[in-house]
């Protein structure tokens, strides 16, 4: 017999879990809620990690900022893996189609030689500094506290190593493997690179994962993201460069999106306490100055006797960006 | 320039490489080994990182492709079950319990397991193995979440899901699970992709979710069954990721081979002590049998295992030692462990019972040596008891292992009547274990294991107990306090199934499905 149990009405005993009902109440919760609030053990562990056994497992003093509630720190995207996924998905099909077209009609062997060689010079080598991103992030998500912000680290490193592979699949599509081999050289060795990969060496042996947040996430990604994936691409587009744009729009848009969730992030811990706002203040100070250095010379590759005015263009956006997350600029 | 023939087709397994080797560098301007603090400390040497073989070839595109549509389908199947009442298909409420215990017991680990990958995706300094880890640090925290969503609808009717992370740090049978993944975690991260990559994801995972899983889709549970089907992809690049790993690390160094060795015995024997409990699981609480336990550890272990000993034995690794003792185990364990839970089932977070008899025959039958000589006795005797009213609740605490946590419940070897206790003594104190397996973990690292948290003698210290509690009160009941620091719906969610609400619940729901009113 075919029972149908959709006539059924049933009152459910409870609406969620108790760890969301003590924090919203006994009513229908999100998946984004359910699978991210209290995830992550915070009570009682075995054992002390052989690593670092001056701390437990997870635990709250890895970093020298202090929240209340690890979980104001949540994500204004909501991303629980399953919303996560089909978001980049979306946004890769739209990439793929971009870079479809481009090996279709051969639309690379188009481009002005001047453009090409701007693109290799300054896109390919920056796969490396995503790789650092990458690494920056899942340390974040290894030893930070919390699962609303542990979780989109690690979304968050795995988009880098998808920016890492665009940028690879643009050398490879301007020059085959050569332009991969060229760009590691300039790498580890060109003038033009060296400021960049010291900021990012220094940045891996960053034992304060909130600090890492901020010098990675907020000030290198707040300055490189604009100087390389708007005003650069901006040069791109309006010199005939159209499909040096298209096979980097996924960074454009990734960028507007994750500074979001990244201010969100800054705003909810300034506010917390003074004590807080002071360090994020002091970071940001050091960070920032650090990570100017370190990408004049490619400001300078890209826009030459412009570079000064961009980068000082940049730097009023990024403070003004900085001072709405209650920062002192 | 002719651009056509500088860019020539890319085999697959080159594109690959390109897209990741490459990306890595050795630092300048910080020591590689402060890039990587934790890659040397646990002995292992690693020559040349570029050896590794990547087990499958995923670009981040990809993988957003491939999983994105996956989650679209799982989250489809979930919505339909809720908004059908998907609860009331199942052959009988009973079968929930194996499903809480899941939840409290395996579902949070998963969440460690996405933790720990990530810290291993940091930690290793070869590009390979690190994008490897990342990508199942991704999937762990699929396999959280799509657990904790698929199992939510369960909790808006059912008992025993309402708290899992609050239970799985507090309760005395879940510090099994826990603490085994805080070993692991706390550990190096090679030990961490023996422990867990190999041992865990390779060698014993077929124990763990094909039970739970064809439990689920003999009992008609479509929630368990949704999310166990779509992670076995997910689990397959998992397992050829814990077998690279263990063959580069043999192949790199012979010195290696026995640290590789002692972590394979030792996380061989911490993951058999779990899987106790989906022993009983497989043999108690399925209304509706699968296999016994017996026969999955015939299959799973001794023939699957077997065959990929037997394959490791060129690098000079063996069977782990314990896997003798198992042999004995095998006809044992789950009884055992079903009788503790029915006698502590006052303790428990899911409800308990007597096995009726035709499942006492069925167990007869699977457990011809053993059954009937050794067990059937005693769980006909509290049936007895039950009946006249008497339900036998155990209101002492038992003594934990130090290593395993089980309670001190298990046979010796070589007679199935005499409880078995090992005794180590470190820096002047004695500390007790479970079995020859235990002792020897614990006699390896003592400095560790003294470390343990056991539930037992948390409370004896009077260290569960909710800050209201009163000891000085006359009334004060030392047990039901534990119960409420385990916050524990007192009645609902524990005790025996015959007359809980859960029992109540499904069966009124069920009948208003199925009859006429
Ligand atoms: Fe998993
Ligand atoms: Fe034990």
């Amino acid at each position: 017999m075919q029972i149908d149990l959709r006539t059924v009405a049933i009152k459910p005993v409870r609406q969620t879990f108790d760890n969301i009902a003590r924090r919203f109440g006994d009513k229908p919760a999100s998946r984004y809620q359910e699978g991210t609030y209290d995830v992550q053990q915070t009570d009682i562990f075995h054992y002390r990690p052989m690593w670092e056994p001056e701390f437990e497992l997870f635990d709250e003093r890895r970093t020298a900022i202090r929240m209340k509630d690890w979980y104001a720190l949540k994500d204004p995207r909501q991303f629980y893996y399953g919303a996560y996924t089909i978001a980049r998905s979306r946004q890769q099909d739209a990439a793929e189609a971009n870079f479809d077209m481009i090996e279709e009609r051969g639309l690379a062997d188009l481009l002005p030689a001047e453009l090409r060689q701007t693109a290799l010079d300054l896109l390919v080598p920056l796969r490396h500094a995503e790789w650092g991103g990458n690494m920056n992030n899942s340390f974040i998500a290894a030893y930070g506290y919390g699962t609303a912000i542990t979780q989109p680290c690690l979304y968050h490193a795995m988009d880098h190593l998808g920016v890492a592979q665009y940028l690879t699949r643009v050398g490879l599509e301007l020059q085959g493997p050569k332009a991969l081999d060229d760009a590691k050289a300039s790498w580890m060795n060109a003038p033009l690179w060296q400021p960049l990969r010291r900021y990012i060496e220094n940045t891996l042996v960053v034992r304060d994962w909130f600090e890492t947040f901020v010098a990675q996430n907020l000030v290198l990604e707040g300055l490189v993201y604009p100087l390389i994936f708007d005003r650069l691409d901006g040069e791109f587009s309006a010199k005939g460069g159209t499909p040096i744009s298209m096979m980097t729009r996924f960074m454009g848009e990734w960028s507007v999106e994750t500074a979001k969730w990244i201010d969100a992030q800054i705003k909810v811990a300034a506010a917390e306490s003074p004590d807080n706002k002071a360090l994020l203040n002091k970071w940001l100070a050091q960070y920032r100055g650090a990570a100017l250095e370190a990408i004049a010379p490619l400001a300078e590759r890209a826009f030459g006797a412009d570079a000064e005015a961009t980068l000082t263009d940049l730097t009023n956006e990024f403070n003004s960006r900085c001072a709405k997350q209650g920062l002192s600029v | 320039m002719d651009m056509k023939a500088t860019k020539k087709k890319l085999g697959l397994k080159e594109k690959y490489a390109h897209m990741t080797r490459g990306l890595g560098w050795e630092t300048t301007y910080q020591p590689m080994d402060a890039v990587f603090p934790y890659a040397k400390f646990e002995g292992i040497k690693i020559h040349d990182w570029e050896r590794w073989e990547d087990p499958f070839r995923l670009t981040m595109d990809a993988y957003w492709k491939y999983q994105a549509e996956k989650e679209r389908k799982l989250y489809a199947v979930l919505d339909a079950f809720a908004q059908n009442n998907g609860h009331l298909s199942i052959t009988d409420a009973r079968y929930l319990n194996a499903i809480k215990l899941f939840l409290c017991g395996i579902s949070p680990l998963e969440y460690v397991a996405h933790r720990g990958f990530a810290a291993a995706g940091r930690n290793f300094p070869g590009v390979g193995p690190r994008i490897a880890c990342l990508m199942q640090s991704l999937d762990e925290i699929r396999h959280a979440q799509t657990q904790i969503h698929a199992l939510s609808n369960y909790n808006k009717y059912y008992d025993g899901f309402h708290d899992f992370k609050h239970m799985l740090e507090r309760v005395w049978y879940l510090s099994v699970p826990k603490s085994f993944f805080d070993d692991a975690y706390s550990a190096g991260p090679f030990e961490w992709m023996i422990a867990i990559g190999f041992s865990f994801e390779y060698v014993l995972t077929n124990l763990l979710f094909v039970p739970f899983m064809s439990g689920a889709a003999y009992n008609g549970d479509m929630a368990t069954v949704t999310f166990g089907f779509s992670a076995q992809s997910d689990e397959a690049r998992h397992m050829t990721l814990g077998l690279e790993c263990i063959k580069f690390m043999l192949e790199q160094d012979p010195d290696n081979l026995p640290i590789v060795q002692k972590w394979i015995d030792k996380w061989a024997w911490r993951g058999i002590r779990v899987l106790t409990l989906v022993g009983m699981m497989m043999d108690y609480m399925l209304p509706k049998r699968v296999m016994s336990w017996k026969e999955a550890w015939e299959i799973y272990f001794e023939q699957n295992g077997g065959a990929l000993f037997n394959d490791l034995a060129r690098y000079g690794i063996k069977m782990p030692d314990c896997v003798k003792q198992c042999t004995v185990d095998k006809e044992h364990i789950s009884h055992q462990a079903w009788a503790t839970f029915y006698q502590y089932g006052g303790a428990a977070a899911f409800h308990t019972w007597s096995p009726t008899d035709e499942e006492m025959d069925w167990l007869s039958a699977k457990y011809p040596n053993t059954f009937d000589k050794y067990y059937r006795p005693r769980f006909t005797y509290w049936r007895e008891q039950a009946e006249k009213g008497n339900r036998f609740y155990s209101n002492t605490l038992p003594m934990l292992c130090q290593v395993c946590q089980i309670p001190m419940v298990f046979t010796e070897p070589d007679d199935p009547t005499q409880i078995c206790y090992r005794e180590s003594e470190f820096k002047g104190e004695k500390f007790h274990t479970c079995s020859d397996g235990c002792k020897h973990i614990f006699d390896d690292e003592p400095e560790k294991y003294v470390q343990s948290w056991l539930p037992v003698h948390q409370i004896y210290q009077g260290n569960c107990f909710t800050p209201s509690a009163n000891p000085a009160d006359p009334a004060f009941d030392p047990m039901l306090e534990v119960l409420k620091f385990y916050n524990f719906n007192l009645g609902h969610d524990n005790m025996d199934y015959e007359g809980s609400r859960d029992q109540q619940n499904f069966n009124t729901w069920r009948g208003l499905a199925t009859k006429n009113v």
